[in-house]
């Protein structure tokens, strides 16, 4: 049975679950006991599993950070709230140079199983330092996992799937989306970290997201079917490792390809997805692949130019005319 | 060999004008002369009108998030007022007070939480660096500034505001520790408010004071009350004297309260008592300083009333102009990201594009991928 409920409520369903089954599993973060998490994603958790195992922090997030790598040395399995993951950047090292490494540098002994989640993303009039899109600049580095999921159906499975991981995995959750609802159902389920999945069929060109610009897609989807190009959306849901197969399939069909990322495009998510997919589909492709991304200048803090430089539908529609010689 | 102390110490609380009104006349007596009470007192009711229209604007939809500074207007302006125009101000977010008496200009500020980086463009010369958002940042520039104003002599000192909640970051700690051993002139300025957002002090803080963090870094340091101007001009005083004579930095915790929530999008109902605010209600720093006022027979209540009014007008006026500078367009957001606007952001910035490789895609040609 399936049951609405809000993306917030769905990642606290995971968590909640997995710390029902494994003792070994807590949340630590700033606020996210007494105050529920800044964005209200604990709300109840505290009065459930007690202080022991939901913990609020200083303002610390190097401390943090490296607490949680430290306990995964005696086995914990910690979930680490980040209150915005711009404010992660003053963990870098903790979560950069260390999760991900760990097992590398210890010659395969000691293991991460950590989970490092927070709010990402621009969009919300936050200014340039809050509003952070971590997504290429920590998926550029090995030994770690990222997911970013952009409904509360993958949501609560990718974030179990995390929390059983036995390496460490960023989950990515943008703030314009916590309070969107989907249908979850009652019974267990979890989603394997690394599968794509196609969210709206079509025949002309394979629009390739994550996150929120999967609605970005869909909003521009609706507007180019008017004009007769049928999308079709693939959301990758999972960073790294990155479905390549289904992005191939997909591209192998349309024969066009449009990347969309909400980070900034140098060095970054799509580019890497633009390379594989020439790569791949060198024989496929009838036009290179087109790239979307947020302009090369920090979230402003306007309301109108933060919404003008985030990778939105016109200049998604903009860039399927062009890769697809409608322009 | 027996055990013996190696090291003791005591941290010392200032206070000269309490909150029953005692004045101390021994540290108080000439501290401040009247006219200039009499000014910072009007400073702090324009300051405070201020907070309450932003509120309004906020709730309004014609400002983003707002943070209150309501009950905190005595540490930073105290601050400000004892130190030097060549001084710097390296502040956080929630030091109106000061900054104004510094001379930056309130459309500024407001322009800023109205969502335009304009805001943060100070005038020339006035010393004070832009907001920071990430917590505990600010006080390694403060550290820096330190640094360069010694390296160039030109006796400048850096004082660095930031909250209880910020002494956690590892950034205080780095601040602080290269200000002791590198002999800077810096002052961290402390507004320990009780609250990080709704994290009470002692979640931040294990030991009675804050103040004694100062001691581990061999720093001299004091607690004051807060919600005193003349105790927060003292300890500010003493320690530039200590920065400008003998480059030695000093940790000043002033004890304050935030009586507004964090910020707009806030309600501090959820976490703190009635009773702890309404006990603080009657510490408000404003209320004492009028008492003070009252007693010498330099304020009454038709001053009261026509500087309400003066105040009125003035924050009117400010959100006026505020208000009339106009939208900016989106292609101003590639104007300062270098010295010089490199090649792909012009591309970008007349294209307005951002596909693949920049290019306008319906007018770029297809075959010149470079
Ligand atoms: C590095 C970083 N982490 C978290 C935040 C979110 N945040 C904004 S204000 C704040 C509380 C700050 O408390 P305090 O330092 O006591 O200052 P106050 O607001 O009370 O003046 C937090 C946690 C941030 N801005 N930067
Ligand atoms: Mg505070």
């Amino acid at each position: 049975m399936a049951r609405e409920i809000e993306f917030r409520e769905a990642l606290r369903e995971a968590m909640s679950e997995e710390m029902r089954i494994d003792p070994r599993v807590f949340l630590m973060g700033e606020e996210v006991a007494d105050y529920h998490g800044a964005y209200k994603v604990s709300k109840g958790m505290l009065e459930e599993f007690g202080p022991r195992r939901i913990i609020d922090t200083p303002i610390s997030e190097s401390g943090f950070a490296g607490l949680g790598i430290g306990a995964t040395m005696l086995g914990l399995r910690p979930i680490v709230e980040f209150m915005s993951w711009s404010f992660s950047l003053v963990a870098a090292d903790q979560i950069m140079n260390n999760a991900p490494k760990i097992l590398y540098m210890s010659g395969g002994q000691f293991g991460c199983p950590i989970v490092f989640r927070g709010n990402d993303g621009a969009g919300g009039q936050l200014g340039s330092t809050h509003s952070w899109c971590v997504e290429s600049l920590y998926a550029n580095v090995p030994g770690l996992k990222m997911i970013i999921p952009s409904d509360p159906y993958d949501a609560k499975g990718l974030l179990k799937s995390a929390i059983r991981d036995d390496n460490p995995v960023f989950c990515l959750e943008s703030e314009r989306l916590l309070s969107i609802k989907g249908d979850v159902p009652e019974e267990e389920y979890v989603i394997p970290i690394g599968e794509a999945v196609v969210r709206r069929a079509g025949t002309d060109c394979t629009l390739v997201g994550f996150g929120r610009t999967v609605y970005f897609c869909e909003e521009a989807a609706e507007e180019l079917a008017k004009e007769g190009i049928e999308c079709e959306i693939l959301d990758m849901r999972s960073i790294r490792p990155l479905d390549l197969d289904a992005i191939v399939a997909s591209v192998r069909k349309t024969n066009y390809c449009v990347v969309v990322d909400q980070s900034w495009s140098f060095a970054s998510v799509g580019s890497e997805v633009a390379a594989e997919v020439h790569k791949a589909c060198f024989d496929d492709l009838d036009n290179h692949v087109h790239r979307v991304h947020n302009d090369d200048v920090p979230a402003p803090y306007s309301h109108e130019l933060e919404q003008e430089m985030l990778p939105h539908a016109r200049k998604i529609c903009e860039a399927v005319r062009a890769a697809t010689y409608n322009a | 060999m027996p055990v013996e102390p190696v090291f003791e110490t005591r941290i010392d609380r200032l206070t000269i004008l309490d909150e029953h009104g005692r004045f101390d006349e021994e540290l108080g007596a000439g501290l401040i002369p009247d006219e200039d009470v009499v000014a910072l007192y009007r400073h702090m009711v324009i300051c405070r009108h201020l907070d309450e229209i932003a509120f309004k604007l906020q709730r309004s939809g014609r400002m983003g998030t707002y943070p209150e500074n309501r009950g905190q207007e005595a540490t930073s302006l105290g601050a400000a007022y004892a130190l030097q125009k060549k001084d710097w101000l390296v502040t956080c977010y929630r030091e109106n007070a000061g900054l104004f008496w510094r001379g930056l200009p309130m459309e500024l500020v407001l322009l800023h939480w109205m969502g335009d980086e304009r805001g943060n463009e100070i005038p020339e010369g006035l010393n004070v660096t832009p907001l920071a958002i990430p917590i505990g940042t600010q006080m390694l520039h403060a550290t820096g500034l330190g640094w360069a104003s010694k390296y160039r002599g030109d006796d400048g000192i850096a004082c660095t505001f930031f909250g209880d909640g910020a002494t956690s970051e590892g950034d205080f700690h780095e601040a602080m520790n290269f200000a002791a051993n590198l002999d800077l002139p810096v002052i961290f300025f402390c507004q320990n408010n009780s609250w990080a957002i709704s994290v009470p002090t002692r979640i931040q803080c294990s030991a009675p004071t804050i103040a004694q963090r100062g001691l581990a870094y061999g720093m001299d340091c004091i607690q004051v009350d807060g919600n005193d101007i003349f105790a927060v001009v003292k300890a500010v005083r003493d320690a530039a004297e200590r920065a400008r004579t003998n480059q030695r930095p000093t940790f000043i915790e002033a004890v304050t309260y935030r009586l507004g929530d964090h910020t707009t999008a806030d309600d501090a109902r959820r976490y703190r008592d009635d009773e702890e605010l309404e006990m603080w209600k009657l510490r408000d720093p404003m209320i004492r300083l009028r008492g003070w006022l009252d007693a010498r027979g330099l304020w009454d209540d038709s001053k009261q009333a026509s500087l309400q009014e003066e105040a009125e007008a003035h924050i009117a006026a400010a959100v006026q102009r505020a208000s009339d500078i106009e939208a900016l367009p989106p292609t101003e957001f590639f104007k300062n990201m270098y010295k010089t606007m490199p090649p792909n952001l012009q591309q970008q910035m007349s294209t307005m594009r951002t596909s693949s490789l920049g290019r306008n895609p319906e007018t770029a040609d297809q075959s010149a991928v470079s």
